[in-house]
């Protein structure tokens, strides 16, 4: 599949009407999912065949972009029953089967090494402090190979450091820096949309 | 739910040192056929726990995977087929995963299972 193709069906992924503040759960629109698995299959052949989680999976945008590239399972997990509601019905109207299972990833009740690679789009950790952190210790539990994620530009010195040194990560690469498009989903957002510049990580496992 | 995400799950209720494999109590099965594709369950073969799987499918009431496993029978079509059936294309819609150390029932609806602690639990 093309990037392009990839990219104009997940603009047909339904994002969340009422986001919850606490949970961060912002839209992962078709823009950055797109790219984001494209590079994981296209440069790392990460996707195809693959067993692949969702970690904070809401609406199901990156679980469904890795489907349609192929992934042989895909888990998403959420702690928020809503957003796994949707994600079903995501993937119901495109067609595609994907696990989901509603848990807190501090506490993930996993076992073993099925998982081959983790795609999250964890919350920035701005409204709750360590949140973007935990998803990645997390991630780096339960992925067999790599892990994608993205985080803010201004944390990647302690990302680097703390994956490395803390979360047993093998490796920690910045593949590139993105625009996240943030509009304003919350009250307390007073401009109309804001552009934070994020880092799109591959992180290796073994 | 299949019993692939089975296989990874465990009850992690704080204390609990033998939370797996957890038990099932199905309420509604829907079996969904989906292409079988050998390489991948020879891959994904040695990374489960065969035991967890076998009794699993066996709890659902799927009574044909052996008890042990010869590496020569995942060139066995009929094998195959049977083991691609039990772990991918039976699932869990209704009914609750079982912690075997304390009981505790998480319960499973519309496919989800509801992993979520309660406070006293974490």
């Amino acid at each position: 599949m093309k990037l392009k193709q990839l990219e104009s069906y997940l603009g047909d992924v339904v994002q969340f009407a009422n986001p919850k503040v606490e949970l961060e759960q912002y839209p992962t629109g078709p823009h950055i999912a797109s790219r984001m698995l494209f590079m994981a299959e296209s440069s790392y052949g990460d996707i195809d065949g693959k067993v692949v989680a969702d970690l904070g999976c809401g609406c199901g945008t990156l679980g469904i972009a890795a489907l349609l590239l192929d992934a042989a399972q895909v888990v998403g997990v959420d702690v928020d029953g809503d957003a796994l509601l949707l994600a079903h019905e995501n993937c119901n109207e495109l067609e595609v089967e994907m696990e989901l299972i509603q848990a807190s990833l501090t506490h993930l009740p996993w076992r073993g090494p099925i998982v081959d690679t983790v795609v999250m789009n964890p919350p920035f950790g701005t409204r709750c402090k360590g949140a973007d952190m935990e998803f990645l210790a997390a991630a780096l539990k339960v992925a067999g190979t790599a892990v994608y994620s993205l985080h803010k530009t201004s944390t990647r010195a302690h990302i680097k450091r703390v994956a490395v040194r803390d979360f047993g990560a093998t490796s920690a690469e910045v593949l590139c820096e993105l625009r996240y498009n943030l509009p304003a989903s919350y009250k307390f957002h007073k401009q109309r949309e804001v552009d934070i510049a994020v880092d799109l990580w591959r992180f290796t496992t073994s | 739910m299949r019993l692939i995400t089975h296989n990874m799950l465990s009850c992690n209720i704080k204390g609990v040192t033998n939370g797996y494999p957890l038990g099932i109590e199905a309420s509604r099965l829907e079996t969904k056929e989906s292409e079988l594709n050998p390489e991948f369950l020879r891959k994904i073969f040695p990374k489960l726990e065969w035991k967890a799987l076998r009794d699993a499918a066996h709890s659902l009431g799927l009574n044909d995977l052996p008890e042990h496993v010869e590496p020569s029978m995942l060139e066995d079509a009929d094998f195959l087929k049977n083991f691609h059936h039990a772990l991918l294309e039976v699932h869990l819609e209704e009914g609750a995963l079982i912690c075997p150390e304390t009981g505790r029932r998480f319960p499973v609806t519309k496919g989800v299972p509801n992993m979520l602690l309660n406070e006293d639990e974490v």
